[in-house]
């Protein structure tokens, strides 16, 4: 290329862009190996399966669990009413999906404890009615569905509008109902893009802290999540379990990275 | 074609206006509620008391130092990763996206390992503002990148290459010719991450220690208030970070107009 600017601009410009993710990214996280395995491999082993890791490894997958599967029919619901529907408040409802990008996640936990605290009216009727949301499983569900909400949307909604609703129309003129045309023809068709959106909201779910720091409570033994369990470790001086239980999240982090770079969908920029 | 009426349309419109209002509108409003609860001087005499109102001043100040950082370097590696293909740019390209996958609490783990009490090269940023900065620039480091990138991509060298053969030097050309294409993107996406460096929690706990008029982010504060069953408080600095979202939010919508209008 005749306009390339010359070799010595090109590996200067090479030389600050990756020298900058090298200390702010890559040496960083090689030490997090390196410290997570300094004790040695059965320190690693033991630190995540002790009773209290355990027990934080399956609070998170519950959660997690629940969140994702509400956000996934939400997600493709949504979709399918943004794309497939015109009503009036669309572009409203459109910006209302975006909103928890938005929001810091601490504002996420106060806000649901304004509503669902136990000395707020609406809590304080459900915890009277039997159903604890704050400081309990459920109001750490509602965080995590808060700050994934837009994840599965964004990702199926574009392929949707892609495919078009030719095949859709077929089905139902040929006597389809509701129902056989959302699990033979649309599921089918955008199986991939929410596959993808299901891949980012499990991971982000995985690795919620703020909000879920706030109404959890924190209680050991009780609500403690994994996110939550590295935090705790660390504040306590217990170093290896911190890095352990932070590094066995890394891993999910980049798998999860890994399988959506192959699921995304053409033209997904992110 | 006569689009067929049916059941499903409003009724999963209902419900889906049922789960945001339950899940995300009406919380938020509470928030905005409580923040307004004893009038407006109540509300601004609790944002401006001394600790929360230095917590915001430090947040405002170190996102706008990292959202500049990010300007200048996510343009830099984005144009790295597309012009200048170097052995390894595929890892590299994955790597970008690392820090929107990792948990942020593993964040803030991650860059105490090296920049840490215990750092190996014996820079120590923990308990200080530049350990803030650090970590807010960790987890906004794809915004840039991953907006710039693509735009770059479809960036015909057509142009660049005329200027060239009509004289132009290598500057004139990035500042002529490259600059103002890659402009707005390189504004929405310095917009994205200061909008969540405003916001940013998980990642500030560890290494800045929280103190009081130091270290202490917007969020955390936000956290200790209500830890401290101080709600107020913390609904007045929470409803302010919902009112700096949205104005980056309306600013960004701006850049998008101009965008489309531009062509």
């Amino acid at each position: 290329m005749a306009n390339a600017p010359s070799r010595p601009a090109r590996y200067g410009i090479r030389f600050v862009a990756l020298g900058y993710l090298l200390v702010l990214l890559v040496v960083p996280l090689i030490l997090v190996v390196k410290r997570t395995f300094s004790s040695g491999l059965g320190a690693f082993f033991d630190a995540l399966t002790g009773s209290q890791a355990a027990h934080a490894f399956e609070i998170t997958a519950i959660v997690a669990g629940v969140a994702v599967l509400a956000n996934t029919i939400f997600g493709v619901g949504a979709a399918l009413l943004l794309v497939r529907h015109k009503f009036p408040g669309r572009r409203l409802f459109d910006a209302v999906i975006d909103l928890p990008v938005a929001v810091s996640p601490v504002v996420v936990g106060l806000a649901l404890t304004l509503i669902y605290g136990a000395h707020e009216p609406v809590g304080g009727w459900l915890t009277r009615h039997g159903l604890q949301i704050i400081f309990s499983l459920p109001g750490m569900v509602l965080a995590t569905i808060f700050v994934g909400l837009p994840l599965v949307v964004r990702a199926v909604a574009p392929v949707l509008e892609e495919i078009g609703d030719e095949q859709e129309q077929a089905a139902y003129t040929l006597g389809s109902s509701v129902w056989q045309t959302f699990w033979r023809i649309t599921l089918p068709s955008i199986r991939g893009a929410l596959a993808y959106g299901v891949v980012l909201a499990l991971a982000r779910s995985l690795g919620e802290y703020g909000a879920v720091a706030v109404v959890s409570g924190r209680i050991l033994g009780q609500t403690q999540t994994i996110t939550l369990f590295v935090e705790e470790r660390f504040e306590n001086f217990d170093q290896t379990a911190a890095y352990s239980a932070a590094f066995a999240l890394a891993v999910l982090a980049v798998l999860s990275l890994l399988v959506a770079r192959r699921l995304r969908p053409a033209g997904h920029t992110r | 074609m006569v689009r067929r009426r049916h059941w499903a349309g409003p009724t999963g419109l209902g419900l889906a206006v049922i789960y945001l209002s339950l899940i995300v509108l009406i919380p938020l409003g509470a928030v905005v509620y409580k923040s307004q609860e004893g009038g407006f001087s109540a509300f601004w005499h609790a944002l401006t008391a001394p600790q929360p109102w230095a917590a915001l001043k430090l947040t405002v100040y170190s996102s706008l130092i990292v959202a500049a950082i990010n300007l200048v370097m996510g343009t830099l590696i984005a144009w790295v990763l597309v012009r200048d293909r170097f052995p390894g740019a595929g890892i590299v390209d994955t790597l970008i996206d690392l820090p929107f996958a990792l948990p942020t609490i593993v964040a803030g783990l991650v860059l105490l390992a090296l920049y840490g009490p215990n750092s190996p090269v014996h820079v120590n940023i923990a308990y200080a503002k530049i350990g803030v900065v650090a970590a807010l620039l960790f987890v906004t480091l794809p915004f840039v990148v991953r907006t710039v990138q693509p735009v770059l991509a479809e960036l015909d060298t057509d142009m660049e290459e005329a200027a060239a053969s009509l004289g132009a030097s290598q500057w004139a050309i990035a500042r002529r010719v490259i600059l103002p294409n890659l402009l707005p993107a390189m504004l929405a996406g310095t917009a994205l991450s200061f909008a969540r460096a405003v916001s940013e929690f998980g990642s500030t706990v560890l290494i800045s220690g929280n103190l009081p008029f130091k270290t202490e982010v917007a969020a955390v504060n936000i956290f200790n208030q209500i830890e401290a069953d101080n709600t107020l408080g913390a609904a007045a600095l929470s409803t302010a970070l919902l009112v700096i979202a949205l104005v980056v939010m309306l600013l960004l919508e701006v850049v998008r107009r101009w965008v489309a209008r531009r062509g």
